[in-house]
């Protein structure tokens, strides 16, 4: 069996995120050095604050200060920290519970082991030296050997608020086409498009998904289609897309090659956008190297006729 | 043993904009939830359960709105469901949440969904850079264009229908508060001379992209019976999928959104949809998908959708009213977007819909569909509860 390719896809964006009243101070009171739990209806204090009451669902606004010292209510040892992660050497994820506060923060402790820590232990807040409004404005939690709390009270209403912030988000995975895909593609590199056939309603499939999606059987046998085939549908894009090297405008047409039972997707080159036409009879044009045709041009041929292609639109 | 019927009691949104930078998603959840608790005069308390149905996770990178939204939906402590068909996803929520009612396992379900497209891109969500995959495409309207294009040569239709159906949208909008555009000098000539973007699909014929959120309560009869306002009561609903590409799928017409229609009706008991059913909410993200879908649905034989549209048998005075709340193409928060198709159907029936009230509205379809028109969810409502 051909090899089944494989290679790594990033999915990543930077999303943002409108923070609302609670979360917009809670965060621009980390970038000020004070940490704000909320009040429960029941008289509790949350930190991390949220905007609506756990158990009676009232939205709740009453922010109030807390300690920037706490204990360690339970703990793992991370060996290995990862891109992104609040300290490159191995540290400690920690709940801490903020003296004042009823909950606890998920936070980094930097400690020279796991040795070091234990559940029960008095820690505090260690500030980055640049804030911005975000939970890394705590750079991590350090020991602390003091017998005080320490509180840090808002002199006033915090100037410029942070409104909003950016969340980076990044997934990374291995992609894989499977079996059938990698066949097709392996195909293409030899300028041939091979699909495949179900066994049971005999319908061919380009690019082949190894199973027929009406059937539900697996798909085996391999059919070369084309090279020839037919313009079923299109439209005409006038709009740039950010990660396309292509210019406007240009076709991007439905092509059913001949023995294939669905269209498959191409733009359509060689001939003036606008003479392009329902029915137009193509072929694929190769440039070296690619794993793709670059486009289909017209091969001279008559138009199909409608009634020829009209099922397969 | 029967179903229980299941009723509209209250119905909430948001005013839809292109962005809500003032609240959390949770903040604009919630606003959409109070309104429809307020409509139905209920507390948190009254609710049993929360159904919720967001887009796609990458359009926003919200990967789990159920763990971070139970608060401000009051679910702490009961059952909170996600649902999750793209693009139908707003009205296979209700579906979910009305069936929860009809099978007796709850009274009164808060069902909501939203999307805050302003803190992602759905566009890039529907290009991710896969391995080995030619990049052609720019977005929804992409995909969709050919498949008018293959409407108007099957119809023979006049290329102006799609423009007449922007227009009438665009106008409805204008009577609805909660509308995101509201295009007050908009003009048929406007929208005929803006820019062809994936022709044929003109910019003034395309969805805007919104925040919003809406939410409705649902209950059995005897919710119904103590509710202060009309309610609007289910005569059917049901949902069909089928694969995004398969030899012989009818992108024009695909035969999931045939069958559901079907279904809707054979549970309404509605042999001719034309002439039984008063006004449709149907989810037309570009304007084409008007006539198309009044086919699919069974409004009007195969070829002649755009007839209806062409003699105005679907402006707000016409004979079927389609899309009264300037639907998608006004208003497209995409996660929330079906669900408004199915509370607008209520609002329709309960006599609540304001200025762009159907006169005697008595029985209206709402409609739903998504992904690559794979997922589809419908439900018919009625002023007057189910005789079966």
């Amino acid at each position: 069996m051909p090899e089944v390719l494989k290679a790594p896809l990033a999915v990543e964006f930077p999303f943002t995120r409108s923070l609302g009243p609670v979360q917009s101070a809670f965060l621009t009171g980390l970038r000020e050095r004070v940490v704000l739990g909320v009040k429960t209806v029941d008289g509790r204090t949350l930190v991390p604050p949220v905007e609506y009451d756990p158990v009676t669902a009232e939205e709740i606004r009453d922010l109030v200060p807390v300690a920037t010292t706490g204990t360690v209510t339970t703990w793992a040892w991370n060996h290995e920290p990862r891109r992104g992660q609040p300290l490159d050497t191995p540290f400690a994820w920690v709940l801490v519970r903020l003296d004042g506060a009823d909950t606890a923060l998920l936070h980094a402790l930097d400690a020279p082991g796991p040795d070091a820590v234990h559940t029960g232990m008095r820690v505090r807040v260690r500030w980055a030296e640049e804030r911005s409004g975000a939970i890394t404005d705590i750079a991590c939690f350090e020991p602390y050997d003091g017998d005080d709390t320490e509180v840090t009270v808002p002199a006033g209403e915090f100037e410029n608020p942070v409104t909003g912030i950016v969340a980076e988000a990044r997934l990374d995975y291995t992609y894989s086409p499977g079996r059938a895909q990698s066949a097709y593609i392996h195909a293409l590199a030899d300028r041939r498009t091979v699909g495949e056939r179900c066994p049971s309603c005999r319908k061919v499939y380009v690019p082949p998904r190894g199973a027929c999606p009406t059937c539900g059987v697996a798909t085996a046998e391999q059919v070369e289609v084309g090279p020839r085939g037919t313009v079923t549908t299109f439209c005409i894009v006038n709009i740039k897309a950010k990660n396309l090297d292509i210019e406007v405008p240009y076709v991007y047409a439905h092509i059913a090659l001949d023995g294939a039972d669905l269209a498959l997707h191409g733009r359509i080159g060689g001939i003036p956008y606008d003479q392009v036409r329902m029915g137009l009879r193509v072929e694929a044009v190769w440039t070296e190297g690619a794993r793709y045709p670059d486009h289909y041009r017209p091969t001279g041929e008559p138009d199909a006729e409608y009634d020829a292609y009209k099922e397969l639109l | 043993m029967s179903k229980e019927p299941v009723a509209v009691t209250g119905i909430g949104q948001t005013k839809h904009v292109a962005a809500r930078r003032d609240v959390s998603i949770a903040g604009l959840v919630r606003e959409a939830a109070r309104r429809a608790l307020d409509d139905a005069e209920l507390s948190w308390a009254d609710i049993d359960a929360v159904v919720i149905g967001k887009a796609p996770d990458f359009f926003e990178g919200v990967m789990m709105p159920e763990l971070y939204l139970a608060d401000a939906l009051g679910a702490v402590g009961k059952p909170m469901l996600r649902v999750h068909t793209a693009g139908s996803v707003g009205g296979s929520t209700a579906l979910v949440a009305a069936n929860l009612i009809a099978a007796r396992v709850h009274g009164t379900v808060l069902t909501l969904a939203f999307e805050k497209q302003s803190e992602s891109n759905a566009m890039w969500g529907l290009s991710l850079p896969i391995p080995f995959q030619q990049p052609l495409l720019a977005g929804a309207g992409g995909f969709f264009a050919p498949h008018v294009r293959a409407y108007m040569r099957r119809t023979g239709a006049p290329d102006t229908v799609g423009s007449l159906v922007a227009y009438k949208d665009r106008r409805n909008a204008l009577k609805n508060p909660y509308a995101h555009l509201h295009e007050h000098d908009i003009t048929l000539e406007k929208v005929q001379a803006s820019p062809m973007l994936w022709d044929p699909i003109r910019y003034s014929e395309t969805c805007p992209s919104s925040d919003g959120a809406c939410a409705m309560v649902l209950t059995d009869r005897a919710g119904a019976a103590r509710a202060p306002r009309p309610p609007a009561w289910m005569l059917g609903g049901a949902m069909r999928s089928e694969p995004t590409l398969f030899a012989g799928k009818d992108f024009v017409s695909p035969q999931a959104g045939k069958d559901c229609a079907a279904d809707v009706y054979r549970q309404a008991g509605i042999a001719d949809p034309r002439r039984e059913i008063d006004a449709a909410e149907i989810y037309v993200p570009f304007s084409w998908y008007e006539p198309m879908w009044l086919e699919n649905l069974g409004f009007a034989d195969e070829g002649e959708g755009w007839k209806l549209t062409e003699s105005g048998v679907t402006e707000l005075d016409g004979d079927l009213p389609v899309n009264m709340s300037g639907g998608v193409l006004s208003t497209n928060p995409i996660g929330a977007s079906g669900m408004i198709r199915f509370a607008e159907a209520a609002l329709q029936v309960r006599g609540q819909a304001g200025e762009h009230q159907v006169e005697g509205a008595r029985r209206v379809l709402g409609h739903a569909y998504g992904g690559g028109s794979q997922f589809f969810s419908m439900w018919l409502v009625g002023s007057e509860p189910p005789t079966s």
